[in-house]
């Protein structure tokens, strides 16, 4: 039952230098998302004033990005200096893109830089390059021309997009996933996590579990005030189902009873008057007293159809084919392997965590010998296959394919009939931010441009929102700023970029599906997809 | 928390000039000023989505801030000569064009602007506007309001820079590490932008009294410690209490990152809900019971906690425990490792080590960003009256970038029982057979709470004080006995104090059953 420690010997010397440096974000992507940062390579199409896209790259040249390149055709010029941090009174006159890259580059030494003036057949040239780049993304307002190069180039080498427009207090951005983007290591919640198996326990549990409560009555206080809430929960469903004709507490009524069977069964002679564990196991019953479920995200991920052929090869897919039918055999999910803190002793402890580890390192092997028929030549990497496993029940799809997306019309019937209930809710219900999407997306080739115009050219994609007040409003705070941006918004929406694009980058958290507006004025988002 | 142990280490040093602020007292109006909005009060409209004031608003511009013209720009203007004239109309020209996208935000108002904010004399009284920051978020903070166009502002910070902090701190270097951050964020950011003028506090926000606080219109701060965030809350409710005219009402405004993670608030000090009011919105960690540490362990942050408390004190392997030295944490990792053997317990690592024992919370440079640019976009709006902000109305942005983007912004409503705003006591559950100890120490984890080190008394009666030492050892038997045995009865109010906190925190008892 004991389990040999898996651990290296003890390193006796500290951390390098760049691990602690980078030990605040380590923590939340670790060694492999770090890895993933450091070899990628970004390309900034900048124009406009330019600023959200600088304050992006500052957000990716501080954790250590691997490259990234800056094309601009701009030169700076004196109201430069007053939005964008990354200049400064000697760069008056020259390249802005030169600029910023060296004084980004100063940020962090292990990070490549290289800029370019760029003009339409410059950037095609520079989109040439044989090594290609890991995500673009471009400020807006652009000349459609060079608008239509890089979504030539995103579609041909299935490169991400990032758009970004940033007027006044308003902003939005969009990402372009060149297909369907799946994402196992999502990070949830560490609360949401456990797994517990109460209401399908595997004979090893069960037998753990009756071996220790068998003679509980005649336990000493100290034996019975350290018996695991898990071992507790399972000997009071085994007591519960035999009074119930072999069925589980399923209802909400019976798992109140059942908590109170749990309850009563808590000494209260003890000199403590009452029992910690127990007090776990009751609080433990409505969150971990389940029948395992199938969640919908991975339903999705079970009856995806593939379009592209090629994509069904990717490990991702094999891996989650092999799942699929270890799910219908077994009708449940691989064990996830964890077990969260509870009072108990030491060994009690550590046998019972290996008891869920063990049934998930068989479950796991189950699922990787399937993968492996199924793969043919395809590698399958079995530690990838035991996260996919662990990580089953919130693997994600961001991006899907495959179904109809409603058109921009249906969206926008939907967000002002939301608007119409959240004006009678008040202001828990917030307003819809599409109004500065379409709004901002009227002026995305001409930085300035009255309200009047805007409005027209917003009723001409979406004639929906003729005489909206809302539109009106918005339409005249965004000529106000006649196409100026505004340090604090972009450097707002630099950081969320930042935020998204080490998401995809490292295939950790779940990216935004696929656009997300900031309004500045009332400080909060509104994520849609569009 | 790391930022609690960073103040302790550096709490004996004292500046080596006191802060002498050079202003004089603001003007005493006749009246106390009533803890409601005084009519007067100047805050900008903007904050209160109500109809637009009248230009009685400009009242802020108080006698003291008219004094406090720079002294420079006068002087030259009386030695101009020709040539230096035509340089400063380039100057002045090049000033104008630098600003232009955010003048042009200041002076066109758009529909929901207060008319207010684009006459002159308040366009004007901006350049005044003196600012205070702080904390963590200090560098994001500085470009930020640089970036504003605030030209006074003060920085705090005691802390000195650590590798650690290159990956987000990024007006820091290298070579910077182990000198002061307010230091060197001022001089890079005074550099990089011209005409800011940043003075830098290598303090703790706790070396400054009330008086220097005064002097400020708004503080904004990116506190890493909850402890700091309430100090600073409390002395901004005192002045804003204490204060004759609206100018003692110094919004303030607090933003904090965890991870992908974070918040932005605004405070209306006195008016609107208050930190403390917020305080049960950051319930600490619940902590692992001495017990489980010092005989069960089960996880291998118990036998990091055993090899931090229990083994170093026993074998004192050096002088005193410092965190950031590696040859300590290496100790201690290699205990926790041992220990961690002889229980079977998986996963002990050197990282672990060092976020268990210096409660690391992990920062990244995107989520700071996002949160340090809100929090100066309100102070903008609030400076300029360019936009709406929040305070009155909504006065809480949260942010979580961890699965997709999520913002709830929402209306944090004032509690009547604040210990620091509120007015009246707070109830305080107990049960009448718990002794004073067990009382006292769970004011520690009370969400509500918090306090560490309290002491407490009742009406004619002193229970328990820290100091000083001679009343710390006549109050100390009080400690083993039970509430009931003190003579307190249900209903009574007891006051609580704590060194951290320039306050009283009343409450009342709440018994959970009669004794019998």
């Amino acid at each position: 039952m004991t389990e040999i420690l898996a651990q290296t010997p003890p390193i006796l010397h500290g951390p390098s230098d760049k691990e602690r440096k980078y030990d605040r974000q380590l923590r939340l992507w670790a060694a492999s998302g770090q890895a993933a940062l450091e070899s990628a390579n970004i390309l900034l199409i900048n124009s406009g004033p330019g600023t959200a896209g600088i304050e992006t790259l500052k957000n990716l040249v501080l954790p250590g990005i691997g490259k990234f390149t800056i094309a601009d055709n701009a030169a700076v010029q004196e109201v430069d200096l007053g939005v964008n941090f990354f200049l400064d009174e000697s760069s008056l006159g020259k390249s802005r893109a030169q600029c910023c890259t060296e004084l980004l580059l100063e940020l962090n030494p292990e990070v490549n830089g290289s800029w370019n003036s760029t003009d339409t057949a410059s950037l095609q040239r520079l989109l040439d390059v044989p090594e290609g780049f890991t995500m673009i993304m471009y400020n807006l307002p652009l000349q459609p021309e060079m608008l239509q190069v890089i979504e030539t180039y995103g579609r041909q080498h299935g490169t991400p997009l990032v758009a970004i427009h940033s007027v006044g207090f308003y902003s939005y951005f969009r990402i372009a996933l060149p297909g369907t983007f799946p994402i196992v290591d999502t990070h949830p919640d560490e609360t949401a996590t456990t797994d517990l198996r109460l209401l399908s326990p595997w004979p090893e549990l069960s037998e753990f579990s009756s071996e220790m409560t068998k003679d509980i009555e005649y336990l000493d206080h100290h034996e019975h005030g350290h018996i695991p809430m898990v071992v507790i929960l399972l000997h009071y469903l085994n007591i519960w189902k035999e009074e119930h004709n072999g069925a589980y507490p399923t209802a909400y009524s019976e798992k109140t009873a059942f908590r109170e069977l749990v309850s009563k069964a808590m000494r209260r002679d003890n000199p403590e008057g009452g029992e910690e564990n127990f007090e776990e196991a009751v609080a433990a019953v409505m969150k971990h007293v389940v029948a395992p479920s199938l969640p919908s995200s991975l339903k999705q991920v079970f009856e995806y159809e593939h379009k592209d052929e090629q994509q069904s090869k990717s490990s991702f897919w094999i891996i989650a084919e092999a799942l699929k039918e270890f799910y219908a055999e077994h009708q449940r999910l691989p064990v996830a392997g964890g077990l969260l803190d509870m009072k108990a002793q030491s060994n009690v402890y550590i046998q019972l965590q290996n008891i869920y580890k063990e049934k998930a390192r068989q479950d796991a092997n189950d699922v990787f010998s399937r993968a492996q028929k199924i793969s043919g030549d395809v590698d399958i990497d079995q530690a990838e296959v035991e996260q996919f496993c662990t990580n089953a029940r919130f693997i994600k799809l961001i991006n899907t394919t495959g179904e109809e997306p409603p058109s921009m019309g249906q969206i926008i019937e939907r967000e002002l009939g939301n608007d119409e209930i959240a004006a009678i809710a008040g202001p828990e219900m917030p307003m819809s931010l599409i109004p500065i999407y379409l709004a901002l997306g009227a002026s995305s080739s001409t930085s300035a441009a009255s309200a009047d115009d805007i409005i027209a050219a917003v009723l001409e994609k979406a004639p929906a929102l003729r005489n909206n007040e809302r539109l009106t409003q918005v339409a005249q705070e965004l000529s106000r700023a006649a196409g100026g941006e505004l340090h604090n918004i972009s450097a707002v929406i630099g950081g969320m970029v930042a935020q998204e694009i080490i998401k995809i980058i490292t295939k950790q958290y779940i990216p935004i599906d696929n656009t997300c507006i900031f309004d500045g004025i009332e400080s909060r988002c509104q994520v849609l997809r569009l | 928390m790391a930022a609690e142990k960073d103040q302790r280490a550096l709490a004996d040093w004292k500046p080596e000039t006191p802060p002498s602020p050079d202003l004089t007292e603001p003007h005493r109006a006749a009246a106390k000023a009533a803890p409601t909005l005084p009519n007067s009060y100047s805050l900008p409209s903007s904050c209160t989505n109500a109809s637009p004031k009248p230009p009685a608003s400009l009242t802020r511009l108080s006698p003291f801030l008219v004094f406090h013209f720079n002294p420079e720009s006068i002087a030259i203007c009386f030695t101009m000569s020709v040539e230096t004239q035509r340089a400063a109309d380039i100057a002045a020209d090049s000033e104008t064009i630098r600003w232009k996208y955010l003048d042009q935000i200041r002076r066109n108002p758009g529909p929901m602007t207060d008319p207010m904010a684009v006459e002159e004399e308040f366009l004007a009284q901006f350049e005044k506007f003196k600012i205070f920051g702080a904390g963590g978020l200090g560098c994001e903070i500085l470009k930020n309001l640089a970036m504003s166009k605030f030209k006074d502002i003060h920085v705090i910070d005691m802390d000195t820079i650590d590798i650690s902090n290159l990956n987000r701190q990024f007006l820091f270097r290298k070579s910077d590490v182990g000198k002061f951050k307010a230091e060197v964020a001022a001089k890079f950011v005074e550099q990089r932008v011209k005409g800011v003028k940043i003075t830098a506090h290598n303090n703790r926000i706790q070396d400054f009294d009330e008086e220097f606080y005064k002097q400020f219109q708004l503080v904004i701060c990116g506190l890493d410690s909850i402890e700091a965030r309430r100090w600073i809350n409390a002395m901004l409710v005192s002045i804003a209490e204490e204060a004759e005219d609206p100018d003692g009402i110094k919004p303030l405004i607090d933003g904090g990152t965890e991870g992908f993670k974070g918040q932005a608030r605004v405070i209306l000090p006195s008016i609107t809900s208050c930190i403390e009011c917020q305080l049960d919105m950051h319930a600490p960690r619940a902590a692992v019971p001495l017990c489980t540490i010092a005989s069960i362990p089960r996880q291998p942050e118990h036998c990091v906690e055993w090899a931090h408390v229990i083994a170093w004190e026993e074998e004192k392997p050096f002088p005193k425990l410092d965190k950031d030295d590696p040859e300590h944490v290496t100790w201690i990792y290699q205990k926790a490792l041992k220990r961690a053997e002889e229980f079977n317990i998986p996963g002990i690592t050197y990282s672990l080590t060092q976020g268990t024992i210096k409660n690391i919370i992990p920062a990244i440079a995107s989520t700071n960003a996002i949160i340090a640019a809100a929090c100066c976009n309100e102070a903008f709006k609030i400076a300029t009256n360019s936009a709406p902000c929040l305070g009155f109305e909504n006065n809480y942005m949260m942010y979580s970038g961890n699965d997709s983007i999520y913002t709830y912004t929402f209306k944090h409503e004032k509690k009547d029982d604040c210990p620091v705003c509120g007015r009246e006591a707070r109830p305080l559950e107990a049960d009448p057979n718990m002794t004073l100890q067990d009382l006292l120490d769970s004011l520690a984890i009370r969400p509500e709470a918090q306090l560490k080190k309290p002491s407490i008394r009742a009406e004619g009666k002193t229970l328990y004080m820290q100091v000083p030492q001679s009343l710390e050892e006549q109050t100390r038997p009080n400690l083993s006995k039970s509430l009931k045995d003190l003579g307190l009865e249900n209903g009574q109010e007891v006051v609580v104090t704590d060194p951290a906190f320039p306050l009283e925190f009343n409450f009342y008892f709440r018994f959970k059953r009669e004794s019998s």
